[in-house]
């Protein structure tokens, strides 16, 4: 039987909590009292159909994406198809994998639209929205794997900076992928974007054929999962370095290309414990020291990446 | 879609996903999973948390004080709920969760489970005096019926709501909605639901309940002739006549007996309806929800015309229903005709009054299930022991830390307060049933005497460790302690 959807203010009550069967959103937004109040009715009231619009598409959802984006329905579907169809003529990809992307970006536009806010996020289980008014920042932390949430990286965006979009994928998170990585952060400029090349990167961290590798079809565990038949990533066995060299190579090599076609800023990649970073190509952001990613420290967005548990690779 | 899956798949309609789901996985959300071909809801294991947080305190002030060992602050203790616990249905196992602490230096042991209940149902108290409906009439959610209404108690009306004929009895659509209906009232969500030939009430636990649209603010204070009772002190010499209207039973001053210990000037005053005793009467009007629950919006209606052998001009008469909600005030014109008055100043109070000492007026609902046996065998291999053993206090039963009501004579049948469990603390089965968490702490030694599974027995500090799928939630203030040890023993 149909569960309501949970909307509530966490018990910091600064932030909003929005659930509805598997989407489950952490929000913020800073400003002044009324226009943060108006952004959390706004919010509350986009979200409480979003599933359902969602699900009565959901069988075309699940195909994989041609050009003809078009046929999408809803506002949401018709944000995953956009992300996607830059990697449908080269890859399998189905607009599944920008939905956590794009349901935070929705939820955002809601937001923005009512209310003149300083800065605003949308945590949609590790792929974020971001709003950022003038001269505003956010600091974000990242985990490799969100049971163990030990950061490996954090991040400053500001206003300057054209990232307004933020998502993870890893074979370790709460869905399927293809490859191998514990972790990959993309950095977009819209969080639909940053959704689905998050995910095509985590598919190329791999390692065709190796036999410390786990893969099980995808329908074995989920029988009406989007990869159908598709060899998912199940356990890594611990690698050699030459391994994870050779594994992490070929997904900078995707992620460079995608930057190379301006559907990404930036990435950080993790597996066991590598990390590889790709330089910034912004100018302005390399003069400033600012965009891009940068060693451990505290930074504010821990407890959200924290609080969410899980990263979101191919919902 | 795949057309053809193993037998044990099951559909999850949980959300409008609606994932098929693989034995021994979870759904898209991973709160829904299927558990030995059930679909079962995996959210977080509870743990009740005794400590203090968010400087709410948690352990009532006395009990503190009495066993205060001079430390600013007891040591945290933990009791694991059986919340997310998982279940040993359908087959006969130890339960998911058997924990040993010691407390106050005695070993105690808690036996988890999440129990599936065929057998089970709510009881709601309806704080409302309006006619919801005749008794043993059905009632229905989303047209469906899923309870019945049963005796009303004092300033009440109450519902019995599921049970296992509405859960497995009846159509298919009955069942789910059934259960349906269950689960939301035991998790604090609002119900709407309907009363054939009666009203539509929306209701939801430790809310006022909603009648017919019009939400309830107050219990009434006593039945009309209980209330002339309490006020005509009050009245006496301030107004000549009052009718306190009520569907039970109506009451008037001049004729009460507490109206003629006063010396209250007989008015000849005639109501409609059956006298019981003199001041007192039934059935004044039909059940509803106007006046005092009779069906009147004009308290005139129930009285006769004044007679010149006993009334007089200017003779003032208060009518009030019993929570001091509805009022009016008349006094006779030449032809003894009541003439609407503004109220009067010096029984603006008594009308105050009466509003005063009427308590809010709330839904409460108590579950109750009955323990079967595969629960029973997860915590002892001779279940009849179990039984014994919570009959004679020996063994404490819990839903999600909140204490339970046993029901006397055989079996282990319960009643909970869902207001004292942690949020969201009842899931479902399809089959139809619901899944209530139920615990059952006793000493070590006498969970050894019962045959108690000891082999599986696992210290606190261990079931600790497992920190991924747990959620430590604080205690309900009014809660007795669910660990704290019982000064019976079984040596006897």
């Amino acid at each position: 039987m149909r569960e309501p959807a949970l909307i509530r203010m966490l018990p910091d009550g600064r932030r909003m909590h929005l659930h509805d069967g598997p989407i489950d959103l952490i929000l913020e937004a800073n400003g002044g009292p009324h226009a943060v109040s108006a952004a959390y009715e706004a919010a509350a009231r986009r979200f409480v159909s979003i599933l359902d619009e969602l699900c009565d598409e959901l069988p075309l959802l699940r195909q994989p994406a041609r050009i003809t984006s078009e046929c999408a329905r809803g506002v949401v579907a018709r944000r995953m198809f956009a992300a996607v169809e830059p990697y449908c003529k080269d890859c399998f990809i189905t607009p599944m994998a920008a939905v956590a992307g794009s349901v935070a970006e929705e939820i955002l536009e809601a937001m923005t639209a009512v209310a003149d806010l300083d800065r605003a996020y949308v945590n949609n289980g590790g792929d974020i929205a971001v709003h950022l008014g003038d001269r505003q920042s956010y600091k974000i932390g990242m985990v490799e794997r969100p049971e163990h949430p030990s950061l490996f990286g954090h991040l400053e965006i500001t206003s300057v900076d054209p990232v307004r979009g933020i998502a993870t994928s890893g074979w370790r998170g709460r869905s399927f992928s293809l490859g191998i990585a514990d972790a990959v952060t993309v950095l977009a400029d819209c969080a639909a974007a940053a959704d689905a090349a998050a995910t095509v990167i985590a598919n190329a961290v791999n390692l065709p054929d190796h036999s410390g590798v786990t893969r099980v079809p995808a329908r074995e565990i989920s029988p009406d999962s989007d990869l159908g038949e598709r060899l998912v990533t199940r356990g890594v066995e611990p690698l050699s370095q030459l391994e994870i060299g050779t594994a992490i190579d070929s997904g900078v090599r995707s992620a460079t290309l995608l930057r190379e076609r301006g559907l990404i800023h930036s990435a950080a990649l993790c597996l066991q414990k590598c990390v590889r970073v790709l330089p910034s190509f912004s100018t302005k952001s390399e003069r400033n020291g600012r965009e891009g990613f940068s060693g451990p420290s505290a930074p504010e967005f821990h407890a959200e990446l924290e609080l969410s548990g899980r990263t979101d690779p191919h919902a | 879609m795949p057309d053809v899956f193993p037998p044990d798949t099951v559909r999850c309609d949980a959300c409008p996903v609606l994932c098929y789901i693989k034995r021994g996985h979870a759904g898209a959300c991973d709160r829904y999973a299927n558990v030995e071909g059930q679909l079962v809801r995996v959210d977080p294991h509870i743990l009740l948390d005794r400590a203090k947080s968010q400087g709410t305190p948690l352990v009532p002030f006395l009990e503190r004080e009495g066993d205060w060992d001079g430390k600013i602050m007891k040591g945290r203790e933990t009791f694991v709920t059986a919340i997310g616990a998982g279940t040993t249905y359908p087959d006969y196992k130890p339960a998911p969760f058997i924990v040993s602490s010691e407390v106050e230096g005695v070993d105690m042991v808690t036996v988890v489970t999440e129990g599936i209940f065929s057998y089970c149902g709510v009881k709601l108290k309806i704080d409302t005096d309006r006619h919801l409906g005749p008794e043993r009439n059905l009632v229905r959610a989303q047209g469906e019926p899923v309870g019945h209404v049963t005796t009303a108690e004092y300033g009440s009306q109450m519902l019995s709501l599921g049970g296992v004929h509405h859960l497995t009895g009846g159509s298919k659509s009955e069942g789910r909605v059934t259960c349906e209906t269950l689960l939301e009232l035991c998790n604090g969500k609002e119900v709407e639901l309907t009363i054939d030939e009666g009203a539509g009430v929306r209701v939801a636990a430790g809310k006022p309940p909603v009648v017919n649209g019009q939400r309830e603010e107050r219990m009434r204070v006593g039945c009309g002739s209980a209330t002339i009772g309490m006020f005509a002190k009050q009245w006496f010499g301030k107004v000549d006549d009052v009718v306190v209207v009520d569907d039970h039973i109506t009451g008037v001053l001049s004729e009460h007996q507490a109206g003629k210990l006063l010396g209250v000037r007989e008015t000849g005053i005639a109501i409609h309806g059956r006298r019981s005793t003199p001041g007192r009467y039934f059935q004044v009007a039909e059940p509803g929800t106007g006046w005092g629950g009779t069906n009147i919006s004009d308290p005139l209606a129930i009285l006769k015309p004044f007679k010149p052998k006993f009334a007089w001009p200017h003779l003032r008469l208060l009518m009030v229903s019993t929570t001091g909600e509805q009022f009016a005030y008349y006094e006779l014109d030449e032809a003894l005709r009541p003439v609407e008055k503004e109220l009067p100043e010096a029984l603006k109070e008594s009308v105050g009054r009466i509003r005063e000492n009427c308590e809010p007026a709330l839904t409460t609902v108590l579950f109750m299930g009955g323990a079967g046996g595969s629960l029973r065998a997860g915590v002892t291999e001779n279940p009849v022991k179990l039984t014994d053993s919570v009959k004679r206090k020996l063994t404490r039963v819990t839903c999600g830390g909140a204490s339970a009501y046993i029901w006397p004579g055989g079996g282990i049948t319960f009643m909970v307060d869902v207001t004292r469990m942690p949020e969201n603390a009842f899931g479902y089965v399809p089959t139809p049933a619901l899944v209530a968490p139920i615990e059952f702490t006793l000493k070590k030694n006498d969970y050894a005497l019962l045959g108690g599974h000891m082999d599986y027995v696992r210290t606190l500090g261990d079931v600790l460790k497992e920190k991924e799928r747990q959620r430590q939630v604080v205690s309900h203030v009014q809660n007795p302690w669910p660990l704290k040890p019982f000064t019976g023993s079984s040596e006897s």
